[in-house]
């Protein structure tokens, strides 16, 4: 999938990817091959494929209903697949039960034993797997100290705050030592602080323990922040795999461009090709160049991409383009509504053909004399190489 | 405080409604009872000697309370009559009520997993006998268990067994009697706790290596415990004084402490012991119902 990214980038995104991936592994800890899930005529999985290495954090990231979901009660054990086949270690474990499988899930909504304190919710799993009283108590020990649970383990469920419960529910999805832990919205029910904190204690968690996680997520930021690589699912099929970086800066379709971050898109027809670089003849923004190392040939029709914090603004734009030795695209407009969110600052542009450009800018100084506001004539730029060229 | 404010001024004043009704329904009656309990039977109408006369201002009912008489409770104690009825009452409760959670448990079990939509059909079927009279239903009874009723009919044409088998006015068919009467009482509370478990408990349960089985005994039945007391109470109550079945459909060998009452009131015309063995009941029956209410507010409480 990276693959498909612009060779622009490729210097900065392979550095990125080969941080961000875990080490190369022949054969993948978990395959997914060509899985469906059918409920009724619906198919909320379709003929999916995956793999995941050993040391991973995996996010499935997707909006409602797209099949994530119950791709991960999947692998749980929880659904069987109608067709395809999940390799554990290289071994099915279609025909192997849920209570049987060397994976453990942490609940969106915790599923702690309501009737069970903190230390036996823990130890619950273990006491199924036959463990010995002092293992136990050892083990449960830890588990307390890693969550940092200290001090609660007598009280039931209902006399913990949120942050707590899901503490023990992580706890005890991790008390197995599974090779794979799955991880459905796990932070969706805390508030946006305490997610946060919680994002970086689990990445802290997984790289400490070296355990495979698969989180699912509709949360693109949580997605962004924790995983390694995100898988992103739409009506039953992964979109596309990548990094967070090439997902944001290489995005596969319009839609996955629409659904990661913001985007301005721009509909036209490549007009010219020359040096790894298009023109495009966009409807709405004139003529664009795009740095684009693809041949689209036979393919005219497409978008072109910009983020908005790579879309600069100013009253009379770049003196020359001397400084870039690239082309630099230019739109004018006219400033409707300026959104001031701390960190960055978002304006609204009208350019003359009447479409609508947003422009985010960092507020790298305190005391700012240049502002813009509405109703100012300006000139949005950006180089090609800040343009992605989308087909779907 | 608050209460001020979530609550209109005449939705305030309602609240006083449930405890109106208990002291004109419940206390009231009660303090008659027990008013009766104290006299002295008497050949006259009504049959007994009232203790306190309130016409006669307070000296005469203090003189009443220095003369009080607990000869009826006394005579409860000596007569192995109203013992031996009170334990049968309470072998047939708990008997009673033991085989009502061994079936109901399986078929409230059974309805929490039916697929939604079944669910309210299944909750119909449980409820639709008592869209006839429960006399009804018992005098029905009465004729399938008769000699030449339909079950021994069925027992004779199947050849299981070679001459009619007597039913009618054994313990049998009281017990069969009780169950079928009280199954629905049993089956609704411990339906309405099993419904409301969260099937991702089950799930986490059998994630984290328990065997259905397992899941079961470890989650769905510890959780199912505050359904098992309220559906066991509210059958083990109502059969401890339960009059209709044992006299329609038991022998007349040994009666239950509501036959023994009925008996008193209405044959012996002897209103106090009668009166007096009402009380004893009730205060038999306090205890359980104490413990379920305690039960009830820990489970509530969370265990704090």
């Amino acid at each position: 999938m990276s693959g498909q990214s612009p060779e622009i980038d490729t210097a900065k995104i392979n550095t990125a990817v080969a941080q961000a991936t875990a080490p190369a592994n022949d054969t993948p800890l978990l395959r997914v091959e060509s899985v469906s899930k059918k409920f009724g005529d619906f198919r909320a999985v379709d003929r999916l494929s995956l793999d995941i290495n050993a040391g991973e954090f995996f996010a499935l990231l997707g909006p409602s209903g797209c099949g994530k979901t119950t791709l991960l009660r999947m692998l749980a054990g929880f659904e069987t697949p109608d067709e395809g086949r999940i390799l554990l270690g290289g071994r099915d474990i279609a025909p192997v039960l849920p209570h049987e499988r060397p994976v453990n899930m942490m609940f969106q909504n915790y599923a702690l034993f309501p009737h069970l304190s903190v230390r036996d919710n823990i130890a619950f799993g273990l006491k199924r797997a036959g463990m010995a009283r002092a293992a136990i108590d050892t083990r449960v020990g830890e588990m307390v100290a890693l969550v940092k649970l200290d001090g609660l383990e007598k009280r039931r469920p209902d006399q913990l705050s949120g942050g707590q419960k899901q503490r023990v529910a992580l706890a005890r999805s991790l008390a197995r030592r599974p090779k794979v832990l799955l991880l459905d919205e796990p932070l969706a029910a805390l508030d946006k602080k305490l997610r946060e904190s919680t994002q970086l204690e689990l990445m802290e968690l997984q790289r400490r323990l070296g355990m495979t996680f698969i989180v699912v997520t509709h949360d693109q930021e949580e997605a962004m922040t924790m995983a390694n690589r995100i898988g992103v699912m739409d009506a039953g099929r992964l979109e596309q795999v990548a990094t967070p970086r090439d997902l944001y800066e290489a995005p596969a379709s319009r839609w996955i461009a629409q659904f990661v971050g913001d985007v301005n898109l721009f509909d036209g027809e490549v007009a010219s090709r020359e040096h790894h670089h298009l023109t495009i003849a966009t409807r709405d923004g004139g003529s664009i160049v795009v740095a684009e190392p693809r041949d689209l040939v036979g393919n005219t029709v497409v978008s072109v991409g910009i983020r908005p914090e790579k879309v600069k603004v100013s009253r009379r734009g770049p003196a020359s383009d001397a400084g870039t030795s690239q082309a630099i695209n230019r739109l004018e407009g006219v400033v409707t509504d300026v959104s001031y969110l701390g960190g960055s600052t978002v304006y609204k542009l009208k350019l003359d053909s009447g479409a609508v450009v947003r422009s985010s800018i960092a507020n790298t100084a305190r005391l700012d004399i240049d502002t813009l506001s509405a109703g100012q004539r300006v000139v949005a730029w950006f180089t090609p190489d800040d343009c992605v060229v989308l087909e779907k | 405080m608050s209460t001020h404010r979530i609550f209109a001024r005449p939705a305030r004043y309602a609240a006083i409604a449930p405890y109106l009704w208990m002291v004109l329904f419940f206390l009231v009656p009660f303090g008659f009872v027990l008013k009766i309990s104290l006299s002295q039977t008497a050949i006259a109408q009504p049959p007994y000697v009232p203790v306190f006369d309130f016409s006669e201002g307070w000296s005469a009912i203090n003189a009443a309370f220095a003369q009080l008489s607990f000869d009826n409770f006394r005579l409860l104690i000596s007569d192995s009559l109203y013992i031996s009825s009170y334990l049968r009452s309470v072998v047939v409760a708990v008997t009673s009520t033991l085989i009502l959670l061994l079936i109901g448990y399986p078929i409230a079990y059974g309805m929490a997993r039916l697929p939604q939509r079944w669910q309210p059909i299944a909750m119909m079927l449980v409820i639709v006998p008592f869209w006839t009279s429960f006399l009804i239903r018992i005098y029905a009874w009465i004729n399938i268990l008769q000699h030449d009723g339909l079950l021994n009919k069925i027992l004779l044409a199947l050849h299981l067994v070679s001459s009619p088998v007597v039913w009618l006015s054994t313990d049998t068919a009281m017990y069969l009697g009780i169950v079928y009467s009280y199954l629905p009482f049993m089956i609704l509370p411990l339906y309405a706790t099993l419904s409301k478990m969260d099937p991702s408990l089950l799930e986490a349960a059998s994630d984290l290596g328990s065997s259905p089985r397992q899941a079961f005994w470890l989650l769905t039945f510890p959780l199912s415990l505050p359904g098992v007391g309220a559906g066991a109470l509210l059958c083990f109550i109502p059969i401890i004084g339960e009059f209709v079945i044992p006299d329609l459909l038991a022998g007349s060998g040994s009666m239950m402490i509501g036959q023994t009452l009925w008996l008193e009131f209405f044959t012996n015309k002897d209103w106090p012991v009668a009166a007096a063995a009402a009380v004893a009941l009730l205060v038999l029956l306090v205890p359980p119902l104490l413990l379920y209410d305690r039960l009830q507010r820990r489970t509530l409480e969370g265990g704090r």
